[in-house]
């Protein structure tokens, strides 16, 4: 498994403040693939995060990276791991190329080497005109490409990004999304923690969704999108006060509970017969239809169905 | 590992805070203006009434301000290690493969230049202004010694306030607190006979008046061999109640 795996995990348990022992955190992530860890807050993400990054002791369970253990042997696993995200940041104080030059010395760099390291990097990111500035004057896109630049220069074999675009405009958010795969097309194995469906959607070759500390699904983005039954039916009415009609309507002919939210109306449709016959008892019930569509299921939607509860994203806006 | 990797890493992260300096003027100002507004205010606001002239005060008091402003630098080391701690600086650098006490010792050598700058920049001012040194270089550098190991002591302190306090304000509202009451209830600034007794049983055993005096008798007048070893004492006394405790805080934390 350590031959084709670079992140391999068991049992991974940590108990914080007196909770309840959890069943533990597995991971399997093949060298140069991109694992998408998702979750809502608290479900341990970071904490997974932390373990894989040598930062904090499981409680029970263990890891390996590249074949090293996380424990047991740290300094060597520390050898082959990148950390970038909320939480691994830089010295704000200092300037891009020092930061840079601070990292490549602290890996045993020479001092010439260290400045040449960083110089490569800041343009590489498109960070020389910030060069000489310090990291506190950046804007929130360059700071995260600065934080990716400091994780890199060690040319990690794996490399973690905490919620690497969590804050940013979608202007930096899409140049972050490029930067990875140019890592990934180098041969780097990612794991990737989001709120944002959407990302893990573009990036990640397999998800793996942990809730309370414990994976709850795991699969490509298609197959996890294919178990809401594939298919969903969305149906708006053209006035608002028609929505409880189209809500029972839509229950009864479907046998499901449908989900309303911003004026519309969406059931899991796993029959074929269901979209004509909803079209037919609206029109009995003289509802006109203002939008009517079969789609597949977003994320968001494989999400709520795994979770029992919307991500984050949909809390606030609801 | 190296043997030699250590205390490179370890000269590496002292550069690094003492880069810092170069693009944080606020921090240069603690180092300088603070020490210099403090002598120049105390001898030419206090002097005259408190010693009848400024020259005397200067005489009597610039001991007592040099060691103030290290035990007050002292805690620099504290703001410094929870600004790492609380903005990820120190995930990062746990993260690499580089000793587990390097972060630590990169810190407190830097703080240790920080504050052989500012006793040396009390000194120079304090001779600029009429203190006179009378027992020479030997002396000067025995004060400069004793200082140094001293504040070097109390950051230990420092490094457990640092670790354990939720923000960087946190621990420099802890250095108002204790610091400053610690180093006004002794005879650093003022002689005790005016003061009430009960308040001149405590300044008597008070550190800081120890290791004032002995400071004044490595500068000025007779030295106390008794008093350097009293205050050498305090310092062993301190690092090794709080050293350990920060140290297991250390590992626990990081």
């Amino acid at each position: 498994m350590t031959d084709t795996h670079a992140i391999l995990a068991e049992g991974l348990v940590k108990r914080f403040g007196g909770a309840n022992a959890r069943d533990g955190v597995d991971l399997a992530v093949r060298r140069g693939s991109v694992l998408g860890l998702l979750g809502p807050n608290g479900a341990g993400k970071t904490t997974v995060v932390r373990i894989l990054a040598t930062l904090l002791r499981p409680d029970a369970g263990r890891a390996t990276i590249g074949g090293h253990d996380v424990v047991a042997e740290a300094h060597e696993a520390r050898r082959l791991i990148g950390l970038t995200g909320q939480y691994a940041s830089v010295d704000e104080s200092l300037t891009g190329t020092e930061n840079l030059i601070l990292i490549g010395r602290l890996l045993g760099l020479p001092r010439a080497e260290a400045r040449q390291r960083a110089a490569e990097l800041l343009a590489e990111f498109r960070l020389s005109d910030g060069a000489s500035k310090p990291a506190k004057a950046y804007s929130g896109g360059m700071r995260r490409r600065l934080d990716l630049a400091a994780s890199l220069v060690g040319r990690p074999q794996v490399l973690y990004l905490d919620e690497p675009t969590t804050g940013l405009d979608p202007r930096s958010r899409n140049e972050m999304w490029d930067i990875v795969r140019g890592l990934v097309g180098d041969g780097v194995t990612v794991l990737l923690t989001t709120q944002y469906l959407e990302e893990a959607d573009l990036l990640a070759d397999e998800i793996v969704v942990i809730d309370h500390g414990r994976v709850i699904a795991t699969g490509r983005p298609e197959e996890l999108k294919g178990r809401v039954g594939g298919q969903m039916l969305a149906v708006r009415p053209m006035l608002v006060s028609d929505l409880p009609i189209v809500e029972s309507v839509v229950a009864r002919v479907s046998g499901a509970t449908p989900e309303v939210c911003d004026g519309l109306v969406t059931v899991p449709a796993s029959d074929s017969a269901l979209l004509p016959a909803v079209v037919r008892h609206l029109d009995d019930a003289e509802v006109q239809i203002g939008e009517l569509a079969l789609r597949g299921a977003s994320l968001d939607e494989v999400f709520l169905s795994l979770t029992g509860h919307p991500t984050e994203q949909q809390e606030v806006s609801v | 590992m190296t043997t030699m990797a250590m205390p490179r890493q370890t000269f590496t992260l002292a550069w690094r805070s003492l880069v810092q300096i170069k693009h944080n003027p606020a921090e240069l100002l603690d180092l300088s203006i603070q020490p210099i507004m403090f002598v120049v205010l105390f001898t030419y606001v206090f002097g005259g009434a408190i010693s009848g002239s400024t020259g005397d005060y200067l005489t009597f008091a610039l001991p007592g301000i040099v060691v103030q402003n290290a035990l007050f630098a002292s805690i620099t080391t504290g703001v410094g290690l929870n600004t790492d701690l609380t903005k990820g600086v120190f995930d990062r650098l746990r993260s690499l493969p580089i000793a587990r006490s390097a972060p630590l010792a990169g810190r407190i050598l830097a703080d240790t230049v920080k504050q052989a700058w500012s006793i040396a920049l009390i000194l120079g001012l304090g001779i600029v202004l009429g203190f006179r040194v009378d027992n020479g270089v030997a002396g000067v550098l025995g004060a400069f010694a004793l200082l140094l190991v001293f504040s070097l002591a109390a950051s230990w302190i420092a490094v457990l306030v640092g670790l354990l306090a939720s923000d960087p304000e946190k621990v420099q509202i802890f250095a108002f607190v204790v610091i400053f009451p610690l180093t006004f209830t002794s005879n650093a600034f003022v002689p005790t006979d005016t003061m009430p007794g009960w308040l001149q049983a405590w300044v008597d055993v008070n550190p800081v008046t120890i290791l004032a005096d002995a400071t004044r008798g490595l500068l000025t007048g007779a030295t106390s061999a008794s008093l350097i070893g009293q205050s050498l004492l305090w310092a062993a006394a301190i690092a090794a109640v709080f050293a350990p405790i920060a140290i297991r805080t250390f590992r626990q934390k990081v």
